[in-house]
């Protein structure tokens, strides 16, 4: 976690927006971005792709030993989703309830993640919560 | 190209722990000065050196680590580089001494393998150890590596019924192996409930589900088989030496109940060794959580998919057992220095072998396999052993 302001706004794209990209020689959709396709190689053509945020829980934890950068957050759930439009991704998981469960639907929304310190960035992302 | 066989000819560790006494110097120098030792060699055969680290500069400042092992142990100016390949440096680091010697480059190469994690406070250390996965997707958003290994138990749980006890049980073992050697980290027997009631770090995983924070030193010396005669009267031939990897994000694996990279790994080592999972009498395998032990257990075949966690709950995984895992303790019970955990498994592979593992004795130790892996799954690196007579 040595520098996350510059890596959040190199990403805000894809952080804000669940904007990865597609390979338009094979189809396969990826996030975040790649910059090759994994099948394709040096033949891959990549085109950005908006994900509509819909998926299911894969797995999930709660975290309850943070990073420092998220002490103030501690307890929170993250999980792998998978995307009805391809991926799976990690993402943190909210207004769960303490229900939800592997299979769970989900959905990306765009929230605050941390506050950097009391007069800090705020650094949103998105998120997911059960539909 | 692989031109001659290569066997261990000397091994040497530090006491692993919380080392207040000791810093990367002291404990490079513990191991790598039992290792020359017991090679009966001195420190001008040494042709060249691999150092595996994996955060030195996290956790210590001090980089270029591998030109400062060769400094402290006295090697006259010899070719030192450092490998950093996450929780797997270690055996990375094997895996380069080994292709150093049997392509005919070198004859004698020291490996040697170091952490020095207890400077920092444990919420720096995870920071450092959360480089080991995807920086910008996984730790950024606050995943740590218990959290990674904890979604990995969530969906074994779910496919094949592993239970909290089950996982509890590989940490219980594990300590009762520690607890009879006198260089792990820990001398504490646990019980199941004592697993099961210890503080939650990532559901389902608790504290005493997840190995330590260890200071921690390993070392190695490999010679020509047809030559390691001459300093030892016990070398143990390197069978096989194997390595894959693997996206870094857990996400987009195939599986997240098991790790590819340590399957495809473990087949070519198979295949090169001419040994099947069965033939193998006792691992060292990569337990960073317990789940980890678990997934290993199938992963390296020994086990179908689903089957480890009853298996280990059952005892069939103990000292006494046809196949010991973790004989040393493993990382959860002998301590997790992570650059050194690789080099750390052979000596104890190397040292059942020889029958000299002193109160946790294998009996008719005849072939080894160390398993050691990076990240979630992203690094895994595969030796087996065998006795040479």
């Amino acid at each position: 976690m040595e520098k996350p302001s510059a890596s959040l706004w190199r990403k805000i794209k894809a952080r804000y927006n669940l904007i990865g990209n597609e390979c338009k020689n094979c189809g396969t959709r990826y996030f975040p971005p790649r910059i090759v396709c994994r099948k394709c190689g040096r033949k891959s053509k990549m085109s950005d792709f908006k994900f509509n945020g819909d998926g299911e829980i894969v797995s999930f934890t709660k975290i309850s030993v943070p990073p420092d950068t998220f002490k103030d957050e501690a307890p929170y759930f993250v999980g792998v989703v998978k995307l009805a439009e391809g991926p799976q991704v990690e993402g943190h998981i909210i207004d769960n309830g303490g229900k939800i469960a592997i299979g769970t639907k989900v959905r990306a929304a765009f929230r605050k993640m941390y506050v950097d310190g009391d007069e800090g960035l705020i650094y949103y992302h998105y998120k997911f919560e059960p539909v | 190209m692989y031109v001659r066989e290569v066997a261990v000819i000397g091994v040497g560790l530090s006491r692993f722990g919380e080392r207040w006494d000791a810093g990367l110097k002291e404990l490079m120098a513990e191991a790598g000065l039992h290792a020359i030792e017991d090679a009966k060699i001195t420190s001008d055969d040494v042709e060249m050196i691999y150092g595996g680290t994996m955060a030195s500069g996290s956790f210590t400042g001090q980089e270029h680590v591998a030109a400062l092992m060769s400094d402290q142990l006295g090697f006259k100016n010899v070719p030192a580089v450092r490998i950093e390949n996450a929780c797997a440096s270690g055996g990375s680091a094997l895996r380069l001494g080994y292709i150093a010697v049997a392509s005919g480059i070198h004859d004698i190469v020291v490996v040697g393998g170091v952490e020095k994690m207890t400077d920092v406070t444990s919420s720096e250390a995870t920071s450092a150890l959360g480089g080991a996965g995807d920086q910008e997707w996984e730790l950024f958003q606050g995943i740590t590596f218990p959290g990674l290994y904890a979604m990995m138990a969530r969906r074994h749980m779910h496919d094949y019924g592993t239970t909290e006890e089950q996982l509890a049980s590989v940490a219980v073992k594990n300590h009762d192996n520690a607890f009879k050697n006198k260089y792990a980290q820990f001398h504490k027997k646990l019980t199941i409930d004592e697993v099961i009631n210890s503080k939650m770090v990532a559901d389902p995983l608790k504290l005493l589900d997840c190995s330590p924070i260890s200071d921690g030193a390993a070392a190695l010396v490999l010679a020509p088989l047809e030559t390691a005669r001459k300093y030892n009267d016990t070398p143990i031939k390197i069978l096989a030496s194997e390595q894959a990897s693997d996206t870094l994000r857990l996400a987009e694996r195939d599986s997240l109940t098991g790790i590819k990279a340590t399957s495809i790994a473990a087949q070519k080592a198979y295949k090169h060794a001419k040994v099947s999972a069965n033939d193998i009498d006792l691992a060292e395998v990569h337990d960073c959580f317990t789940i980890a032990e678990i997934m290993a257990m199938e992963d390296l075949g020994f086990y179908k998919k689903g089957e480890a966690g009853k298996a280990v709950a059952d005892g069939e995984t103990t000292l006494q057992s046809k196949l010991a895992i973790n004989t040393s303790g493993g990382l959860k019970g002998c301590g997790h220095p992570v650059g050194a955990t690789g080099v750390k498994q052979a000596v104890e592979v190397v040292w059942q072998l020889r029958g000299q593992a002193e109160g946790r004795q294998v009996k008719d130790a005849e072939i080894g396999l160390t398993h050691n892996v990076g990240g979630s799954g992203a690094t895994a690196v595969v030796h087996i052993f065998g006795r040479s007579n």
